[in-house]
C-alpha cells in the first residue's frame, strides 16, 4: 500500500480537472455543440439581418412607389386631385363604404371630398377633405402621412395665392414658422432599429451555456453521477466553480461566434439607404465582450441554480426556458416607456449592458464611469449568485437521486 | 478501519437509521446485511460523508468524519449504489478523472490505473465510451474508478446487484484479493448466500438498528440454526425482503 496523497499542491488541480472534464465531455455531445456554436450564435444575426432588410426595403418602397388611394368625390375638386397626382398619388375609383374598407384593410386610406366642395371653394369658405384611415395599422402610417402632407401643402399653396391676390404678403398668415433641426446623427437613427441587439447578445450567452448548465446539475443528478463525484476529497464548491467555468467558456465562445457573425453581416445591411451608420467591427465586439463578461458569470450561476432545483433533465429545460424570458425585460421596458438613462441604471445587470451597447451603437461610446458602474454592478450580482449556488450545492439532498 | 458509533438519521418522521454502531477491521470483509429499506444505503452514505448524521460518530482510521471529511474521503474507496459513469467518456477517462480529483500525480495514476485494468480484466473495454456498457462492465469501471487512489478502506454498496453468475464470481474473487492485501472491506447486500460465503464478520441491520454483529459461525451458534438463512429469519423476526 502506498502513502496517502495529501499534499495541498496536488489538490489544487481539482478546479482545472473538473473544468477540462466538463469541456471535453460536452464537446462530444452533438446537441450541445449545435446549439452552442451553430444555431445559438448564428441564427440571431441571420434573423436580425433579414428583419432589418425587410423593414428598410418596405419603408423605401413606400416612399418611392405611387400610392393608390380611392378618392370619393374626385369630380368636385379636379385641381386638388391634379395636385395629388403630381405628388405621386394614383386616385382610384370611389368605393361605397370607405370606413368598412379601411377596417378590413382593403385600403390603407380613403380620401373623401364633400359634394359642397366646389361651392364653398368659390365663396372662399373653408372646405373639408376627409382622410379615412386606421392608426392601429402601423403599416399604413407612411401612406397616411404622405397623403396628408400633400393635401396640406396644396392648401398652404392655395392660401398663399389668395393672400397675394388680395395684395397681402403670404407671411402675414404664418407669423411663426417652425424650422426643424434634427440632431440625430446617422448612427443614432440606427439605434432605433438596433434596440433588440443587446437582448440578442444575452440570448446567445444564455443558449451557449444552457445545455451545459442542465447537464452539469440536473443531468448529473439524473444519471446519478453526483454521488460518486462527491465521494472524492474535493470540496463541493471547487467542483461547482469548475463547472461554472465550463459553462462560462461555452457561453463566451458562443458570444464570440455571434459577434464575428454580426461584424460580417453588418457590412451587408442597407443602412446607408436610410442615411444610417452602424459599426459592428472589432472595437464594438471587444467592448461588448467586456460588458458581457460578468454577465456570462451571472447567467452561468443563475442557470445552474435553476437547473439544480429541477428533478430531471426535462424539468430543468422547462425552468430554463422560463428564465430565458428574464433578459428580454430591459429591452421591452425601454421600448414601452423610453426613459432617459440615469447613472444608476448602468449598475443594474442586463439594463446596464443594454444601455452600454446602445451607447456603443450610437457612436458616442460608453463613458469610463458608466463602464465601471456596469461591470461593478453585474460582477457583484454574479458573485452573489455564485455564493447562493455554492450554498445550494452543499445541500445534502442535491446529490441523492433515488 | 471503520468505526461507527450510534448513528441516527431521520428524513422527516421516518427514522431511516436509528442507532447503528459497528466496526469494520483491516484485513477483514464486513458484510452489512438487511432487507430492502433497512437503512444500509443511508448508513453507508453517512460513512462516506455524503450525508451528515443527526447524531453519532463515524471514524475512519481514527479520523472523525464530521471534523475532517476530506481526509476521510481520501482514505475511502466508494462504490455507491448509483454507479453514475460519464457515458460520453471512455472507461479510461472515467478512471483518470477520479484519479486526478484524488490528487494522484500523472505517473502514479498510470501505474495504478493499468494495474486495476489488469486485475479487473477490462483490457478490451478500457478505451470504449461507457455508453452501452453491460451492467458488469459498468460495475468494473466504477470499482476501478473508486480504487484508483489505493484506499485502505473500501465501501461497496450492493456490488453484485444486477450481475450475472460469472461476473459475481469474479467480483467476489476481487474482494477477497482486496482483503488479503490488508484492506478493510465493507459491503452491503441483501443476499445472504453472498454474505455467508465472503464475510469474516456480519452486521445485520433491520428497521434502522443493528440486530446482530457476529462471525457467520457465531451467528449460527447464537440462533441454534445450522442454516444461515434460517438464522437470519430468526434474527430479523420476519422473512420480509430477503433473497436467497
Amino acid at each position: 500500500m502506498s502513502a496517502l496523497p495529501s499534499s495541498p499542491v496536488r489538490r489544487r488541480r481539482a478546479f482545472l480537472t473538473v473544468f477540462w472534464k466538463e469541456v471535453r465531455e460536452n464537446l462530444r455531445d452533438r446537441r450541445t455543440l449545435i446549439s452552442a456554436f451553430l444555431t445559438g450564435p448564428l441564427l440571431t444575426p441571420l434573423i436580425f439581418v433579414m428583419l432589418i432588410n425587410v423593414t428598410i426595403h418596405r419603408e423605401l418602397d413606400k416612399a418611392e412607389q405611387p400610392l393608390k388611394v380611392p378618392v370619393i368625390g374626385a369630380q368636385y375638386a379636379p385641381n386638388l386631385v391634379a395636385a395629388l397626382k403630381a405628388g405621386g398619388i394614383e386616385p382610384q375609383p370611389a368605393i361605397a363604404n370607405p370606413e368598412q374598407a379601411v377596417r378590413d384593410q382593403a385600403a390603407d386610406l380613403v380620401l373623401r371630398i364633400a359634394p359642397g366642395y366646389a361651392a364653398a371653394w368659390r365663396q372662399g369658405e373653408p372646405v373639408q377633405v376627409e382622410l379615412i384611415y386606421d392608426s392601429s395599422q402601423r403599416d399604413a402610417g407612411t401612406a397616411v402621412e404622405r397623403a396628408s402632407n400633400l393635401v396640406q401643402s396644396y392648401a398652404r399653396q392655395q392660401g398663399m395665392m389668395r393672400l397675394v391676390a388680395r395684395g397681402l404678403s403670404p407671411t402675414t398668415a404664418w407669423p411663426v414658422q417652425v424650422a426643424r433641426r434634427d440632431q440625430a446623427t446617422a448612427q443614432s437613427r440606427a439605434v432605433l432599429l438596433f434596440n433588440m441587439l443587446p437582448y440578442l447578445f444575452v440570448l446567445t450567452i444564455f443558449i451557449g451555456g444552457m445545455y451545459l448548465a442542465i447537464d452539469l446539475t440536473a443531468g448529473e443528478r439524473e444519471r446519478q453521477s453526483l454521488e460518486p463525484l462527491f465521494a472524492n476529497p474535493v470540496p463541493r464548491w471547487k467542483i461547482l466553480l469548475g463547472k461554472l467555468a465550463a459553462i462560462g467558456a461555452f457561453s463566451t465562445v458562443s458570444l464570440l461566434i455571434c459577434l464575428l457573425a454580426f461584424s460580417l453581416v453588418g457590412r451587408f445591411l442597407p443602412t446607408d439607404k436610410l442615411d444610417m451608420e452602424i459599426d459592428l467591427g472589432w472595437r464594438f465586439a471587444a467592448h461588448v465582450l467586456l460588458l458581457q463578461w460578468p454577465m456570462i458569470a451571472l447567467l452561468a450561476a443563475l442557470q445552474s441554480l435553476v437547473a439544480a432545483f429541477a428533478k430531471s433533465y426535462r424539468e430543468a429545460q422547462t425552468y430554463l426556458s422560463l428564465l430565458m424570458m428574464l433578459p428580454i425585460l430591459p429591452s421591452i421596458m425601454l421600448m414601452v416607456m423610453p426613459v432617459k438613462p440615469r447613472d444608476w441604471m448602468y449598475a443594474v445587470p442586463l439594463l446596464g449592458q443594454h444601455l452600454g451597447i446602445l451607447d456603443l451603437l450610437r457612436g458616442s461610446g460608453i463613458g469610463a464611469a458608466h463602464l465601471a458602474l456596469c461591470l461593478a454592478g453585474t460582477t457583484l450580482a454574479a458573485l452573489l449568485a455564485i455564493a447562493v449556488a455554492m450554498q445550494l450545492y452543499r445541500a445534502e439532498r442535491l446529490a441523492i437521486s433515488a | 478501519m471503520i468505526e461507527v458509533r450510534d448513528l441516527h438519521k431521520a428524513f422527516g418522521a421516518v427514522k431511516a437509521v436509528d442507532g447503528v454502531g459497528f466496526a469494520a477491521r483491516d484485513g477483514e470483509i464486513t458484510g452489512l446485511l438487511g432487507p430492502n429499506g433497512a437503512g444500509k444505503t443511508t448508513t453507508l452514505r453517512m460513512l462516506y460523508t455524503l450525508m451528515t448524521p443527526d447524531r453519532g460518530q463515524v471514524l475512519v482510521d481514527g479520523i472523525d468524519a464530521a471534523a475532517d471529511p476530506l481526509a476521510v474521503r481520501r482514505r475511502l474507496g466508494v462504490l455507491p449504489d448509483a454507479r453514475g459513469l460519464y457515458k460520453r467518456l471512455t472507461a479510461r477517462e472515467n478512471i483518470d478523472y477520479f484519479a486526478r480529483l484524488q490528487g494522484l500525480p500523472e505517473d502514479e495514476l498510470r501505474t495504478r490505473r493499468d494495474a486495476l485494468v489488469q486485475a479487473l480484466d477490462m483490457d478490451d473495454i478500457v478505451d470504449r465510451r461507457t455508453e452501452g456498457f453491460s451492467q458488469g462492465q459498468r460495475v468494473k469501471t466504477a470499482i476501478a474508478r473508486a480504487l484508483v487512489h489505493d484506499p485502505r478502506n473500501v465501501i461497496l454498496d450492493e456490488p453484485t446487484n444486477g450481475l450475472d453468475v460469472m461476473a459475481t464470481r469474479a467480483l467476489r474473487q476481487f474482494m477477497l484479493k482486496l482483503r488479503d492485501e490488508g484492506r478493510c472491506v465493507l459491503f452491503s447486500s441483501h443476499i445472504m448466500q453472498e454474505v455467508g460465503a465472503l464475510c469474516d464478520r456480519i452486521v445485520v441491520i433491520a428497521r434502522g438498528r443493528v440486530v446482530a454483529d457476529e462471525t457467520p459461525d457465531a451467528l449460527r451458534a447464537q440462533t441454534g440454526e445450522a442454516n444461515l438463512e434460517d438464522a437470519f429469519v430468526k434474527i430479523i423476526g420476519s422473512d420480509e425482503g430477503l433473497a436467497a
